[in-house]
């Protein structure tokens, strides 16, 4: 209660100070912008968990579902943007349970933002540890409508961003790729919120200039302070395919041990730090 | 909470609106009637997603419990499979495969260690022995698992019981992994985990920051389950022809031990391991003239691997010394000789979805004279160097759930060659349906290959996960 109260105190004398000098609200820079989401997105905290459940609902409507638990480390130390917080380097572990024939399996990444990413997966039937050729990025993570680059993040430095519009909600930005003949789309804009500078919608062109994909977040809660997507969906109008990630089970800051992303883990899941 | 009353302050003072606007209220989804639409090229901004929606208490109602009781899991499949030999094998039956498998996996976490037990249940039309062996994996009954896990201490991992084990760098080639294999299961178009038999052993890993050992240690020798012409035919070389059911080969089992060893460390991005191992070569390599049974020789391997990324993909290296120490010579025809093999891998994405990899991969026969010396007349020798060729292309279609796939072995030295071709689908979430076939090609009856060219076979199988 003390703390709402000086809360409000200070952000009453901040709006006073906003009437007064009307530069404090200047709109950011645009790279202020996308680095800011992007540590919003992909790097809050150093590390995370959540469970997440997609479902995969193909243009005749069946469904498919995965379902993962994913532990996330930034090798960044820190938080500040200044310490390249919002995209340093960063190791992940996606523990599958469903469907079946793919329980167990364990997916790990090295992220290396701006270089290729180290993949391996463990296969639990051969016991088999298998180091994985880094992919095209922007291939289907497990056969849903998000690409990989979608769950492990895009390298900021592969397009060029502009601030295009605001509105009460929303920073409106448009990222053009740097390398057009490497992806499939002609550019995205994405609606970040002001306040909290989550990605709420994202929007791909295709070469042709028309929208066939969407990117939306459903639902935010606040955990840990953090703002964190709980439910978002991803529509290829193409192929009138949508799926949909719900995550339960976020945290963050756990103090993952970094040796969590190694062989030794691969073989005997950290079951305690996955339930 | 802080953002919130920030935000309601700002308002306030400001007075942009009244009060009882105060907080924007959640849109519906979809488009905000009331805003202008945004030039061509881009849609009206999105309704703000709930959470965001600050009208209400910001409080989460975010479900972030712990349960922290894991209970017994179970999970298995159900599948049937059936396949038929293409050509007639006199020695064999024309049905290669016709079985129903029920494999229930349990698995229970306790305090200090976790217990796990894969147990395959099996109907098998094709061999009708119905008693069960599980070291050979015969019978209506298989232990894949049956193992506790544990750590000691937080650098020690234990796994004690039956289990599958698998290192080293290659792709469906072996050659520091000395763990069980299942032949007949690989030929015959069972699914490619059942390469892997299970070892009865003690599994040992330490983790240091200099470098992680695995020392595994199987009290009693675990073969092979090797071809010996019960479900495929093979060239006898104490027959000197093909044969199959009509001469079921027998063994003498050693009774000794096996110990293999990894030294391991990942440097950089690079893996890199040494490995070692001591016991008996894993398929009969020898014979005994005297009781007329087939040998499994005392072996010694050395070995070491590298992995690592290059170019666009991921490159592997092997090596490996098998000194056949009954044979140390060369010159015991009945023995096989020391071998040094290498493996050289490299695998990439040629386009989405579709992978490539490639191996080479060179058996070299020791004390080849003596060798040759040694062979009888008759005999049909192993050329001194076997080159083998792989590759392995993966096409993910259809969202990834239609797998074409092709692993094919060409031995330009031998003359013959392997194709495993297979198509997957995933039709849901439980069941998924495969056909795929085994194709041996070769023109000398001898050779690794060309001998099972009588077990050319086409095989389908539909399975429920659960």
């Amino acid at each position: 209660m003390k703390k709402t109260i000086k809360n409000t105190v200070s952000s009453l004398l901040l709006s006073v100070g906003i009437l007064g000098t009307s530069t404090l609200l200047a709109t950011p820079t645009v790279d202020e912008i996308v680095n800011r989401t992007n540590f919003v997105a992909y790097y809050q905290g150093q590390d995370g968990k959540a469970k997440v459940k997609m479902t995969i609902t193909d243009e005749q409507g069946r469904e498919r579902t995965r379902q993962f638990v994913i532990l996330r480390s930034d090798e960044p130390e820190t938080d500040s943007l200044d310490n390249n917080a919002y995209k340093g380097d960063q190791k992940m572990y996606v523990y599958f349970s469903r469907p079946a024939d793919v329980n167990k399996m364990v997916f790990m990444v090295w992220k290396h933002p701006g270089g290729n990413d180290d993949r391996w997966l463990y296969l639990p039937a051969l016991d088999l540890v298998k180091r994985i050729a880094s992919s095209d990025k922007r291939t289907s993570f497990v056969g849903s409508d998000f690409y990989y680059e979608d769950v492990s993040g895009r390298n900021l430095e592969d397009d060029k961003h502009e601030l295009i519009s605001t509105d009460d909600n929303y920073y409106v930005i448009k990222n053009t790729p740097v390398n057009p003949e490497l992806v499939e789309f002609s550019y995205y804009t994405m609606y970040i919120h002001k306040e909290t500078f989550l990605p709420i919608q994202t929007e791909y062109y295709d070469k042709n200039g028309s929208l066939y994909r969407t990117n939306k977040t459903l639902k935010v809660d606040t955990i840990a302070g953090f703002p964190t997507v709980t439910k978002s969906s991803m529509e290829n109008l193409k192929t009138n395919s949508k799926t949909l990630m719900e995550y339960s089970k976020v945290s963050y800051n756990l103090e993952i041990p970094k040796e969590i992303y190694t062989e030794r883990f691969l073989r005997k899941a950290p079951r305690k730090l996955l339930r | 909470m802080m953002r919130k009353s920030a935000l309601l302050s700002f308002l306030i003072t400001t007075q942009l609106l009244p009060v009882t606007y105060a907080a924007p209220p959640a849109l519906p989804s979809g488009i905000s009637a009331d805003k202008p639409s945004l030039p061509s090229g881009l849609t009206a901004s999105p309704a703000l997603p709930s959470g965001l929606d600050f009208s209400h208490s910001a409080d989460s109602t975010f479900e972030n419990s712990d349960d922290s009781n894991e209970p017994l899991s179970i999970n298995g499949f159900w599948e049937a499979r059936a396949g038929f030999r293409t050509q007639s094998d006199s020695h064999e039956r024309g049905t290669s495969i016709g079985e129903s498998r029920l494999q229930l996996e349990f698995q229970k976490e306790f305090e200090l260690f976790t217990a796990n037990l894969t147990t395959d249940l099996l109907y098998d039309t094709v061999d009708q022995q119905r008693h069960i062996n599980l070291e050979q994996g015969k019978g209506w009954f298989d232990l894949r698992e049956a193992n506790i896990e544990f750590s000691p201490t937080d650098f020690m991992d234990v796994k004690l019981g039956r289990q599958i084990l698998t290192w080293g760098t290659g792709d469906l080639l072996f050659i520091n992994d000395m763990f069980s294999k299942d032949w007949n299961s690989f030929f015959n178009g069972r699914d490619e985990e059942y390469l892997k038999a299970p070892s009865d052993a003690i599994k040992t890993s330490f983790f240091s920051p200099m470098a992680n050992v695995d020392l595994i240690i199987n009290p009693h020798f675990d073969a092979d389950r090797y071809i010996d012409g019960r479900r495929i035919s093979f060239f006898n070389p104490m027959l000197g022809e093909i044969s199959g059911q009509n001469s079921i080969i027998k063994t003498d089992q050693p009774h000794g031990s096996e110990v293999s060893l990894r030294i391991y460390q990942t440097v950089g991005t690079y893996e890199l391991a040494l490995y070692g191992y001591d016991g008996y070569w894993k398929s009969p390599a020898g014979f005994d003239v005297s009781n007329g049974l087939s040998t499994f020789p005392k072996l010694r391997v050395y070995g070491a691997s590298a992995r690592g990324p290059m170019a666009k993909g991921i490159a592997n290296l092997e090596i490996g010394y098998y000194d056949s120490r009954d044979d140390s010579q060369g010159e015991d025809p009945f023995v096989a000789n020391s071998e040094f093999r290498i493996l050289a891998g490299y695998e990439q994405e040629l386009v989405k979805n579709l992978t490539l990899g490639v191996q080479y991969y060179l058996e070299w026969l020791m004390d080849y004279d003596e060798y040759r010396d040694s062979l009888s007349s008759a005999s049909r020798p192993r050329d001194e160097y076997r080159h083998l060729l792989t590759t392995r292309l993966t096409w993910l279609t259809y969202n990834q759930n239609l797998q074409w796939s092709l692993f094919a072995y060409y031995s330009p030295s031998d003359g013959d060659a392997y194709l495993r071709p297979k198509m997957h689908y995933k039709i849901d979430d439980q069941w998924s349906a495969e056909v795929g076939g085994n194709i041996f090609l070769g023109e000398r009856t001898h050779t690794f290959f060309g001998q099972f060219r009588h077990n050319n076979n086409l095989f389908t199988a539909v399975r429920y996960g659960f």
